[in-house]
């Protein structure tokens, strides 16, 4: 079936690529990895020793930066993004069950934050599942922006993503979305939560990232919480691989903070996850919270840590409530 | 992608017409629609917009939806400005005296989306065509109960003036 060969191999990069955030680490922590943050792209990574492999990996480095384009949110295309909605739909009802509640929580005009937790490794059928929701509820002409890791935007044949409206994750592009009024999708966790392993799949875990509280008051948004279950069901993630990733400098040349390990389809053991895989069917379910306005909620001055910890409590007893719904993995 | 259901309902067609064309009722009796909302000034007849969503699937499908056909008592027509491509129309015929002959049809499709539009209208049909038909059964028994009520208070107040 052309459909499906098709949806799998789009499937992999599209959703990957909205995965994440956080590469953005740097950005949207409010810190970045070495120091700096990353308002416009990053330039090319510091020599990491003057050996052969060092300097593979550093012209691997830099092509890749070469490739990340340059953020131009009127690449979003609304027609293209209708024209896809059938495909999506299918994809979003017959092999994952998706299920979205709650988007009436979501303000219907204006800029607005919208900060999710995030399963499936590169592949993460959570963003496609929800992104078809969120354009089908309030049409595509409503601008909506996700954040996506500079590797995923930089490779081949994956332009397609610019046209749903997702640039790479950066202070410059949160900024620039949300003051063109958008909705904008951020996973804090990023990379980080995405390769979790499977025990700790009923975990929200953003690895501390605070970045995207500060952008939501820096522009007086409110701040809506994506629940999201079920995507860290379609693969057997086995590590993140944090030391591995760490000990080839992977972080320096890529901001990869991970380079995760998991038993896949159809590769098996995976490594990287590079390549994308094959997702298992499992039962998508996201629930969107009621918004948070901060300075109401926490004062003129919020503390972010009280902001923080208020956040991972609400979205981790939604997503316990979620888990408990469930009564088979996989099959939901 | 064409869907019909239709149904006879025990009630004159002013009553009839009075339900489907009142926008405040239309979440009592619509299977699957999860907002049917005025948007405007206009609460209904010809060129009245109402945002409208039915759940299909794993999303909530439709858009802002406006009347171009409004012939009182017996035909009203709208179609999509925004959102999923649609056209509806009740259309509604006398079949004997305080019985009235009831359809609703809805096309519905993405112009522009090729064979994947296609699939997904074939797989959506059963899901849509359920949706008109239980609203027509909601429709009919909303009405028939109504307009046993009204006759019921009539009686009451007959008595109680004898």
């Amino acid at each position: 079936m052309p459909w499906a060969l098709r949806a799998a191999r789009a499937g992999p990069h599209r959703l990957g690529s909205m995965s994440e955030t956080t590469a953005a680490k740097g950005s949207l922590n409010g810190h970045s990895t070495n120091g700096r943050m990353h308002d416009e792209e990053p330039a090319a990574p510091r020599a990491s020793g003057a050996s052969l492999p060092g300097r593979l990996a550093r012209a691997v480095a830099g092509a890749v930066q070469s490739r990340i384009p340059v953020a131009d949110l009127d690449e979003r295309d609304p027609d293209y993004i209708r024209e896809s909605l059938p495909r999506l739909w299918l994809l979003a009802s017959l092999y994952f069950r998706g299920e979205v509640r709650g988007l009436g929580n979501i303000p219907e005009y204006g800029p607005v934050l919208l900060v999710g937790n995030h399963s499936g490794g590169n592949v993460t059928p959570d963003t496609h599942v929800f992104t078809l929701a969120f354009s089908a509820y309030f049409g595509v002409e409503r601008r909506f922006h996700q954040l996506a890791h500079n590797l995923v935007l930089s490779m081949p044949g994956l332009g397609m993503l610019r046209k749903y409206g997702t640039v790479a994750a950066s202070h410059s592009n949160a900024h620039k979305a949300l003051e063109s009024g958008a909705a904008l999708l951020v996973y804090p966790g990023g990379d980080y939560e995405v390769h979790r392993p499977v025990w700790e799949s009923g975990h929200v875990d953003f690895g501390g990232r605070k970045g995207f509280i500060r952008l939501a008051l820096d522009h007086d948004v409110p701040i809506v919480p994506v629940v999201a279950i079920g995507g860290q069901e379609t693969s057997l993630f086995l590590s993140r691989g944090e030391h591995l990733a760490k000990l080839l400098q992977l972080d320096k040349l890529f901001r990869l903070k991970v380079l995760p390990i998991s038993l896949a389809i159809p590769w098996g053991l995976n490594v990287g996850d590079m390549m994308g895989h094959w997702p298992l069917p499992a039962k998508i379910t996201i629930e969107v919270l009621p918004p948070i306005n901060l300075r109401e909620e926490f004062g003129p001055e919020p503390d972010h840590q009280e902001v923080y910890d208020h956040l991972m409590r609400l979205m981790q007893e939604t997503l316990d409530a979620l888990a408990a719904e469930r009564r088979l993995p996989v099959l939901g | 992608m064409r869907v019909a259901a239709q149904i006879d309902v025990s009630a004159p067609r002013e009553v009839v017409w009075d339900w489907i064309t009142d926008p405040a009722r239309q979440l009592h009796f619509l299977s699957g629609v999860t907002r049917w909302e005025v948007c405007g000034d206009q609460q209904r007849g010809c060129g009245a917009r109402y945002r409208m969503l039915m759940r299909v699937g794993s999303a909530e499908v439709g858009g802002l939806v406006e009347v171009v056909e409004f012939d009182e008592p017996g035909d009203m027509a709208w179609t999509s400005v925004t959102g999923l491509d649609q056209r509806g129309r009740w259309r509604l015929r006398e079949v004997g005296p305080g019985r009235t002959h009831v359809e609703f049809r809805l096309s519905y499709g993405v112009a522009g989306s090729g064979l994947f539009g296609w699939i997904s209208e074939q797989v959506a049909a059963p899901t849509v065509n359920g949706h008109l038909r239980r609203s027509l059964q909601q429709l009919k028994r909303s009405v028939e109960h109504d307009q046993l009520r009204r006759a019921a208070a009539e009686r009451r107040g007959a008595r109680a003036s004898a």
